[in-house]
């Protein structure tokens, strides 16, 4: 007989979880494994609240199990390191994102992709080696794979940084790949949220120009004075994109919900790039004449490998990039999901898990 | 004051066959061409390529066409004149002209030898030419090119097989470099075997890539494998073939111009693979976002290629003794082709063969 959450690993945790396809979330007991030799045990300081978590939480991409205990962007304190763990010691601050391990002997692994492995697997919602589901950041602990595991830059602020471990990466791993690092190129970024306004900063830390691309004119002011974005426009005016058509060298958009790539494609140069990050539920319509008269592309993006993490975190120290915050008690993440489903936050909430999961217990 | 009539805009007396409307047939059509500017080039036509756009012109079903309208992109010929400032060619030599004949030579495209991304491209037939004319194709006996849009046909190349390459050629060359598909090595598959299809197949396999036709007709099996050379051939029905083949393939060149499913095709890229289209279908396709996302894989696409890239793929045409496999027809069966090109009853192009058949 199948053990229950609680028994299934020696280690007790808890948590929060969605229970069901409403994705509210609630007080979670369960456990985590022994720390293994390449493992570390961490204690959780700060988990971001990804859009991911929200989709994922009411099952809108269909493959949810319950419980889940979402968060993969997790910021916290080594207090247990495995025998062959040698690059971290205990008190490290360390960080874990959206993956918890790989096969380590594929061809991505080999090339630091393992974002890519056919057997990666997810920080949450998804199956262990073991037959057990492995259960997010929403939690006060949680034992990695050393290999999983990135070292926090000291001089970045714990709450800013977390957002980085999937928002950060997402942006920046594409931005590398496609090339969107030569200084004076034009970069449009379509929506302002989470990864989109990680990637302002970092587009502007690169040396670009940036273009912020939003539904809605009452970020602009936000987005110029505050980020650093060069222009905004605002995509339901027809003639301001008019305007902008064959100007920008790369898009990078970042919107969830199903949504036209038309009006985007156009406003790419020829041999352009439009890269999409969001999941949406549904596919998106394609227009074929665009690419072909233009030589321009779509890509899509995933995360980025563990090199590639460490990497954009070291680039975001140095460049002193962080996210924008609204940090939440555990207790406020059902409001913090309303809020984030009407896209009603600037522009991650993370949960304060060390000094508000506890006390949710009670 | 009347406009001057197609007979008598230029100075020098042309011929060829025109559609003269919607319906696209095409019947004997007098017309004019420019006098031998300084930079042009003039030849008497000898073979001309029937490309599929044709037939989408000659019925206006991109809605750009003006009639009377002289198709033909695929022409190839023998210099008879040259400009006084032309140092490139000179009378005698082997020539072809593809899908332009003009371009701004200014903007960041042109600069960079895409005129074929210029804003101001103009098409060889149904544009508009900068002195203000319609631009009239290669189903015709003489043409006027100005010397930068001529390309020359190497001596050991067939002039007839060699017309194809002039769009078609050039279509799939310019991708599967751009898009870095030509490595030793490398696996990419080509999708639907017509005058595209064919030579992609051609070029790829000269390229030293692996090369698999994927194609919704098993009777072309034999062909594809046997006679181009491709590797192997999956039929795009065969669900177990398709699954068999999922993850396989770094780059995908996609020459079918009917609206078709495109998420099948994005399964049979590796992680990082490219699916390059080069035919034009006219309603969006449904892009399934999760397998782009989740394998870093790119859908893009490729229209022609500038004129120095022409040549090199010309060249490299000669080098690998690589042509289109034609079928070569008289002036007066271009309806009765036409007809069969609907049909992809072709393997896999046909040529006009305007030097001896094309009378007035």
């Amino acid at each position: 007989m199948a053990k229950s959450p609680e028994e299934e690993h020696p280690h007790k945790a808890f948590g929060w979880a969605a229970k069901d396809t409403s994705g509210i979330l609630s007080p979670f007991h369960f456990s985590r494994r022994d720390n293994g030799v390449e493992d570390v045990t961490i204690k959780i300081l700060y988990c971001g609240v990804c859009h991911s978590d929200l989709h994922a939480a009411k099952n809108e991409w269909g493959f949810s199990r319950y419980p889940m205990v979402p968060g993969h962007e997790i910021v916290g304190l080594v207090t247990k390191t495995g025998s062959n763990v040698m690059k971290l010691k205990v008190d490290d601050r360390v960080g874990v994102g959206v993956m918890v391990n790989s096969c380590k002997s594929c061809e991505y692994c080999h090339q630091d992709l393992e974002n890519y492995c056919p057997q990666m697997i997810f920080t949450y919602n998804a199956q262990n080696h073991d037959g057990t589901r492995t259960y997010g950041g929403y939690s006060n602990t949680i034992v990695v794979d050393q290999h999983f595991v990135v070292r926090i830059p000291d001089s970045m602020p714990s709450d800013g940084c977390a957002p980085l471990l999937c928002a950060g990466i997402t942006v920046y791993s594409p931005m590398k790949y496609y090339g969107m690092t030569e200084p004076g190129k034009h970069l449009g970024i379509v929506g302002l949220g989470g990864l989109g306004h990680v990637a302002v900063k970092i587009g502007k830390a690169f040396g670009l120009k940036v273009t912020v691309i939003s539904s809605s004119s009452r970020k602009e002011r936000e987005a110029l004075d505050r980020l650093g974005a060069d222009s905004f426009l605002v995509s339901n005016d027809p003639a301001k994109m008019k305007a902008a058509f064959g100007t920008m060298d790369y898009i990078i958009d970042t919107v969830s919900a199903v949504h036209a790539l038309a009006p985007f494609l156009s406003l790419l140069k020829t041999n352009g790039k439009l890269v999409t990050l969001g999941l949406p539920e549904k596919p998106l319509e394609l227009p074929i004449f665009p690419l072909v008269l233009g030589r321009k592309l779509v890509g899509g993006s995933d995360v980025g490998g563990m090199k590639e993490t460490q990497e954009m975190l070291d680039f975001c120290a140095k460049h002193n990039i962080a996210a924008d915050v609204e940090v939440i008690q555990m207790d406020q993440i059902n409001t913090a999901m309303e809020r984030l489903a009407k896209s009603d936050v600037r522009y991650r909430f993370v949960i304060d898990v060390a000094n508000s999961l506890s006390q949710s217990q009670l | 004051m009347a406009a001057k009539s197609h007979e008598e805009e230029h100075d020098n007396k042309a011929f060829g066959w025109a559609a003269r409307d919607q319906s696209g047939v095409l019947s004997p059509f007098q017309f004019s061409r420019r006098v031998t500017g300084e930079k042009d080039v003039a030849f008497k036509v000898l073979f001309c390529g029937i490309c599929h756009s044709d037939l989408h012109m000659a019925k206006n079903e991109w809605g750009i066409s003006t009639y009377p309208l002289v198709p033909g992109h695929e022409i190839v010929g023998q210099v008879t004149e040259v400009g006084s400032k032309v140092d490139k060619f000179k009378v005698g030599d082997k020539v072809g002209v593809g899908g332009l004949v003009g371009s701004c030579h200014s903007c960041d495209s042109c600069s960079n030898n895409l005129e074929n991304y210029c804003p101001e491209m103009i098409l060889t037939y149904s544009a508009k030419y900068h002195d203000g004319t319609i631009t009239y194709g290669g189903y015709s006996d003489i043409m006027v090119a100005d010397e930068h849009f001529i390309v020359r046909i190497p001596e050991n190349l067939p002039l007839d097989a060699a017309a194809p390459l002039l769009c078609a050629g050039i279509t799939v060359y310019s991708p599967l470099r751009f898009f870095d598909l030509d490595k030793p090595g490398m696996h990419v598959g080509v999708v639907g075997l017509g005058g595209l299809g064919h030579v992609a197949v051609k070029f790829a396999k000269a390229m030293g890539v692996k090369v698999t036709v994927i194609s919704t007709s098993p009777s072309k099996k034999q062909e594809a494998l046997d006679h181009l050379g491709a590797d192997s051939f999956l039929v795009s029905r065969d669900q177990d073939g398709m699954q068999a083949a999922v993850g396989t393939m770094d780059g995908i060149i996609d020459t079918v111009s009917a609206t078709h499913p495109i998420s099948p095709l994005i399964g049979l890229l590796k992680t990082r693979g490219k699916l390059v289209l080069v035919g034009a279908p006219e309603k969006p396709l449904e892009l399934p976002v999760f397998p782009l996302l989740m394998g870093g894989k790119v859908v893009g696409g490729s229209g022609g290629g500038g004129l120095k890239e022409t040549q090199e793929m010309i060249d490299f045409a000669a080098r690998n003794n690589i042509t289109a496999d034609i079928e070569v027809i008289s002036m007066d069966y271009v309806n009765t082709a036409m007809e069969r090109l609907l049909k992809g009853d072709v393997r896999y192009r046909f040529v006009i063969d305007i030097g001896n058949t094309l009378k007035i």
